[in-house]
């Protein structure tokens, strides 16, 4: 028996996603994370009316699998980007889907300055502590003791500075605005975290302010760590240091 | 019908001019000496409901544009040198997505930090793209107010139709000085309807505005189109002004600021019976070499006037090859021509042999 009769779709890919495979390493978050944003922008009946800005790192082709108009910016330079284009497109829904060399490193300026003009976009910031796409460099984001190609001894923080907490950061100057920090290391956070990424989504629609997520993720190939591994890590190692919840909320919460 | 004509600063012409060509959003950081326009337009634009957005850098503003021109707008940002110097990533990422957007340079003194003093030192980097890879920017050289009016908004018309960045090159004493300009010489334009802009998919296929394609192929694809497209503005787009060079044996060539001053050396060299021209290039890319080169084999000597080390001199050494000598005068670092001094390379020049 070959027919559907009776049988109801339960899960299916969004239509906010192409059908394009992931290019992707097997056990990388970005293709988690993907998801919850396509679903997100489902739910909310955004696609239509979205507009992503890719950057630098391993996400630079995520064009190919987000179904929505889509422009390309420079590493960093996401949140300025988005700044011009929702103030010419106020009607659009914004975001931006930045790692942490983009928007911890070379996009520090931008993003601080959007969030404190508390621009009515969506910042997905995907923190893995590592530059994956260029072959695994100290990060912002890199864990005291972390070892990297830049330094491989491990990092020193006296001779290579302080990793930054940038959803804390930016809570400070951001008075109009919803921050928070989420993980995709198992099942229960993975369900927290879309609900942090609608928040952020919610905050632009309802033009109430700045929406960002910062979501810790795995990088297998740079951690040098097999996926399971992976996950472990970010449980042992990464939340102790850069703590989940909500930093900023100045609205009122669906 | 006499046309009313506003009594207006150069850098303030520059802002009338974007405004009457339809634009309506300003991205930009302080630095002098284009400050006049910034609060131009930091007025105006809410005046004619456009939006003015101070950005923390240049480096940003020029990204505004970028995100700006994306969703369809006609939208400028300007500066000077070293403000210019930060938005070279933004030149190559608009040509390579293919967006148009104005740009303003109101040149000082360099190199580096320099001074507020005028001089004409960006025009190697403004001709040459100000970035990374293969592409261009076209650039204009305005002479006086008018010019700073009318070619401004040109430059909007021009950036939409090559779907590229225009820069308009400037310097501190075009900018600062007073003069009447006919305003009404110019139609009011809207900003046009472009398909290719971002604007949420609604019901339609997506777009996408990429700063480079998927594979090693399509790039070179690419490169290929772009280089068409620079041909075809390199063979309608060359603009110059010419005085006196059917009769002349000398040529003065000098832009922007230095064409002014230029001139009463000329007329007075003229007087003395000397046969010099001058020659004063406008579109600076593309360099209107057609019209110099119809200059030869008749003048013999060119006088290469300009207020940087030079830089120009080169665009007139690639057109003129051997058959006529050229030499510059003229320093980096602040330094203001006089008609006098001029005159005196200008009789210097006619006298070598």
């Amino acid at each position: 028996m070959n027919s559907t009769e009776g049988m109801k779709v339960v899960f299916k890919r969004p239509s906010a996603m192409t059908d394009l495979p992931f290019p992707y390493c097997p056990g990388c978050s970005h293709g988690t994370i993907h998801r919850l944003v396509a679903e997100v922008m489902d739910e909310l009946g955004a696609t239509n009316k979205a507009i992503g800005i890719t950057s630098a790192g391993c996400s630079v082709r995520n064009w190919r699998q987000f179904d929505c108009d889509m422009v390309m910016a420079l590493h960093g330079r996401g949140p300025a980007v988005a700044t011009g284009l929702k103030r010419v497109r106020p009607d659009a829904v914004v975001f931006t889907y930045q790692g942490d060399g983009d928007l911890a490193a070379i996009g520090t300026g931008e993003i601080v300055h959007a969030a404190s003009r508390c621009e009515r976009i969506t910042v997905i910031y995907v923190n893995n502590g590592v530059f994956g796409a260029t072959g695994g460099q100290q990060a912002p984001t890199t864990i005291i003791g972390q070892k990297t190609t830049s330094y491989p001894s491990g990092r020193d923080p006296e001779f290579s500075g302080y990793p930054l907490k940038m959803a804390e950061m930016l809570s400070l100057v951001s008075p109009r605005s919803y921050i928070a920090r989420s993980s995709v290391h198992d099942v229960k956070n993975t369900l927290a975290a879309k609900k942090a990424i609608r928040e952020a989504f919610l905050v632009q629609i309802r033009d109430e302010g700045f929406g960002l997520v910062e979501v810790l993720a795995t990088c297998p190939t740079n951690w040098r760590l097999d996926p399971v591994s992976c996950m472990e890590r970010i449980k042992s190692e990464v939340i102790p240091y850069y703590p989940l919840g909500t930093f900023s909320r100045t609205h009122k919460e669906t | 019908m006499m046309s009313e004509k506003v009594l207006m600063r150069g850098n303030e012409a520059v802002g009338e001019g974007a405004i009457r060509a339809g634009c309506r959003y300003f991205f930009g950081y302080p630095i002098t000496p284009q400050n006049e326009l910034f609060e131009y337009m930091a007025r105006r634009l809410p005046e004619v409901g456009g939006l003015f957005l101070q950005s923390e850098s240049e480096l940003s503003g020029i990204n505004m544009v970028f995100g700006a021109a994306s969703g369809g707008a006609r939208c400028m940002t300007s500066s000077s040198g070293p403000g210019f110097t930060l938005m070279g990533e933004g030149f190559t990422s608009l040509a390579a997505a293919q967006l148009p957007a104005v740009v303003v340079c109101v040149s000082r003194s360099g190199p580096g930090l320099g001074r507020i003093s005028s001089a004409q030192s960006d025009y190697r980097l403004a001709t040459r793209g100000g970035g990374h890879g293969d592409y261009q920017c076209l650039v204009l050289g305005p002479g006086n107010a008018q010019e700073l009016y009318e070619l401004t908004y040109q430059a909007f018309e021009l950036a939409d139709h090559y779907r590229n960045p225009v820069i308009i090159l400037s310097d501190a004493i075009l900018g600062q000085m007073m003069e009447p300009v006919d305003i009404e010489v110019l139609p009011e334009l809207d900003t046009p309807r472009k398909e290719w802009a971002v604007r949420g998919k609604g019901e339609n296929p997506r777009k996408v505005i990429k700063l480079a394609p998927y594979t090693d192929e399509e790039l070179i694809d690419w490169n290929l189109k772009l280089k068409e497209k620079y041909q075809q503005a390199k063979d309608k787009e060359q603009r110059h002004e010419a005085l006196y060079t059917d009769e002349a044996s000398v040529v003065v060539v000098a832009f922007g600021s230095t064409g002014r001053i230029a001139m009463d050396a000329v007329m007075k060299a003229r007087q003395e019976g000397i046969p010099v021209g001058l020659f004063r290039p406008i579109s600076l890319w593309p360099f209107p070499e057609k019209a110099l080169r119809e200059l030869l084999p008749g003048v013999k000597k060119f006088l290469v006037l300009e207020a940087n080390n030079g830089q120009m001199i080169e665009d007139v050494h690639l057109t003129v090859c051997d058959h006529a000598q050229v030499v510059h005068y003229g320093v980096g670092g602040g330094h203001i021509f006089t008609p006098n001094e001029i005159y005196g390379e200008i009789v210097k020049l006619e006298q070598m042999k």
